[in-house]
């Protein structure tokens, strides 16, 4: 918290600093909020919604959510001439604690009309391992441990559905690079994918609705057959890109507000 | 112009020590290696910086019997530094004999819990808050607030000693939690064998290695998900999980405290650190043996609702390791142990 307070001195102070260099001069440049929202197929998921069997996914299991954390990175504004506007830093929001639903990227850009894109995940150039304390300290470690290639996790979703047998079995639908132990060195392949918000205008007091809709992750376009692919999914390679190719449909746009 | 700042933000600190200006000793706390080149910095309230002279204090105050009702029971009684200040005993004992129902926790590295839920349920939301409870548990030291203030007025010693911490010879409640807390923010413990390994100084054997590797397999062990893992060295996410140990609940845990349901049988993950010392384990004390340990993860679990996730094939029991495989995840397990902790002067009577 002291760190954060500190932080947000430091910033108070350059950008304090980078006006008086403009000297005076008008051209207001502003940050952006994120706001991350998420549901199922139209209904918002909020804390209550967790550990209870009430969803049914396209492929036609029951199951619940008890867990869903998720790494998102280099948010980017790019300009209508092409310039990109990036802080390159990241954020790790749980929805069940509700922490981190808003993002304001560490990064002032003039006001104007902005396509916006992130990352979900990291890309291989930012997928670093270990190369963040925040990210080591968060969840126990959000790392990818080193035989799978290292790295950090893009999101970990858990839960239960009910099986064949009509048990509840917990899975794990955790998404990281893909990787094949079977090779040496081990074969990665980056699975994060680009989100495209499409464009914004930016003022001085935004605020971008980022909505995750969760059963896409089991839909489209491959469905998801939960008895089949329910564990031990971050050594399945074939499994990292099916579920990368699921995510590209997850996200979309909500509401922009200017105020 | 950040400079200021900065020194303006540090000075305050120091200063916020206690309300009359007096500053006593700083004292920094040594990040170890390990910590410092992969997690965040430890937790230290502004309120309440550690000095030198209030270390000294919650340290006195922490192997002092005369905290408890009738003078017999300090907290080092169930916080033994030989068991990494835990209790070899199932449950540990109060002054008039109470039997309590759940295990004591060992103490170490707590200033880097950054959620700082303390207790197996988490139900304290500080260390300065959670020093509040044994002292006036009944089934513990059984004593009341003004008569430990008293006690500790009246002796030759203690009064110079508050002035010392704190500029001041009022004795209170919160002084005495805060130089405890201090005292505990100093239990670090950084120095296994497997410590030495991640900073190149030492070898595992096959075994350790094996064991290692048996953590961190999705489609084995699948410890790391609640454990932490090499870059977050802690081995705990003190976070809050149901692990398959009971079908009903006896102790509500987490769900006890919180009154959500869904929470019923949570228990905070124990760091794995210091194993060799602090059998029983879990926080019934339930298990005697690490042996004991594994084989519930391997075959013993039970299915309950709140059961989490990440435990694998339930109705079978679990994922059934090979003898092997248990044998050298108990290796590793052991490698965490840290000798130079319990034996460290610096924590001794
Ligand atoms: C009679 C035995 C007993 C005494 C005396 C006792 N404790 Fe404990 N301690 C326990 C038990 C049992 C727990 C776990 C209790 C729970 O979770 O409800 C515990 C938990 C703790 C924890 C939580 C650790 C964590 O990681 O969450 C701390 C800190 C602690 N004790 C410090 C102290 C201090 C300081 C004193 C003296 C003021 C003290 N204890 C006296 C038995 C004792
Ligand atoms: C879902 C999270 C989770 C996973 C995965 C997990 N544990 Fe645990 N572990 C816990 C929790 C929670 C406790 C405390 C439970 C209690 O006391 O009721 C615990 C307790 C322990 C303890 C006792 C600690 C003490 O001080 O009493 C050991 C040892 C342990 N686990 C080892 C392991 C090993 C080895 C594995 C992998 C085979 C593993 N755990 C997997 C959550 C987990």
């Amino acid at each position: 918290m002291k760190k954060i307070v500190l932080l947000i001195a430091l910033t108070l102070a350059v950008t304090a600093c980078k006006k008086d260099d403009n000297g005076g001069n008008v051209i207001n440049e502003v940050t952006v909020d994120l706001i991350f929202s998420h549901d199922w197929d139209g209904s918002a998921i909020t804390n209550a919604d967790f550990d209870q069997i009430q969803y049914t996914n396209a492929h036609g299991e029951e199951l619940s959510i008890s867990k869903l954390v998720y790494l998102i990175s280099d948010v980017t504004f790019t300009n209508t001439a092409g310039d990109k506007f990036d802080a390159g830093d990241f954020n790790l929001i749980n929805v069940r604690n509700n922490s981190n639903l808003t993002f304001t990227p560490g990064i002032e850009i003039p006001e104007g009309d902005y396509t916006v894109t992130f990352t979900f995940g990291f890309d291989d150039e930012d997928n670093i391992d270990q190369a963040y304390p925040e990210l080591n300290s968060a969840d126990g470690g959000w790392n990818v441990p080193a035989p799978l290639g290292g790295g950090y996790h893009y999101m970990r979703l858990e839960g239960k559905y009910i099986d064949s047998n009509s048990d509840e079995v917990g899975y794990q639908y955790h998404t990281i690079r893909a990787n094949d132990m079977s090779t040496n060195p081990v074969t990665l392949q980056d699975t994060s994918f680009e989100v495209n918000l499409g464009q914004v205008t930016i003022g001085s007091n935004t605020t971008i609705e980022v909505k995750m809709n969760v059963a896409e992750w089991f839909k489209n376009p491959n469905l998801w057959d939960l008895n089949v692919l329910f564990s031990t999914l971050m050594p399945n390679f074939d499994a990292q890109i099916m579920m990368s190719e699921n995510g590209m449909t997850v996200f979309s746009r909500g509401a922009v507000t200017q105020q | 112009m950040i400079l200021v700042f900065v020194a303006g933000l540090c000075y305050s600190c120091v200063t916020d020590n206690d309300d009359n200006g007096y500053v006593a000793t700083p004292f920094t706390l040594e990040v170890p290696q390990v910590f410092a080149e992969r997690i965040l910095p430890p937790v230290i309230p502004e309120d309440n910086p550690l000095t030198v002279e209030g270390i000294a204090l919650g340290k006195k105050l922490f192997f002092d019997p005369s905290l408890s009702a009738d003078g017999t029971q300090a907290c080092a009684d169930c916080h033994r530094p030989e068991n990494a200040f835990s209790d070899a005993r199932q449950f540990s004992i109060g002054i008039d004999g109470s039997v309590g129902t759940r295990n004591s926790m060992p103490l170490f590295n707590m200033a880097w819990n950054y959620n700082e839920e303390f207790f197996w349920d988490g139900r304290a939301q500080s260390l300065e808050e959670q020093i509040f409870e044994p002292v006036t548990n009944p089934i513990e030291m059984k004593n009341t607030w003004p008569n430990v203030e008293n006690t500790l007025r009246a002796s030759d010693t203690y009064p110079a000693l508050f002035e010392q911490a704190f500029g001041t010879t009022t004795i209170d409640s919160v002084r005495v939690s805060r130089a405890i807390a201090q005292f505990l923010r100093t239990l670090v413990s950084a120095n296994s064998k497997f410590d030495r390994f991640l900073l190149g100084q030492e070898e595992l054997t096959p075994s350790e290695e094996n064991g290692l590797a048996v953590f961190l397999d999705e489609s084995r062990g699948d410890c790391f998900h609640c454990h932490g893992l090499p870059a977050n060295p802690l081995w705990t996410d003190n976070i809050f999980h149901n692990n398959g140990l009971d079908e009903t609940f006896s102790d509500r845990g987490r769900g006890g405290f919180t009154g959500d349901p869904r929470e019923f049988g949570w228990f905070k993950s124990g760091s794995l650190r210091n194993l060799a010392y602090t059998a029983p384990y879990m926080h019934d004390g339930r298990f005697t043996t690490l042996d004991e340990v594994i084989d519930h993860y391997s075959e013993g679990l039970v299915f309950s609702e709140t059961i989490d996730p990440l435990m694998k094939k339930v109705a079978e029991g679990g994922v059934q390791l090979s003898d092997q495989d248990k044998a050298d995840l108990k290796a590793f397990l052991l490698s965490l142990s840290d000798p130079s902790f319990i034996n460290n002067p610096n924590f001794q009577q």
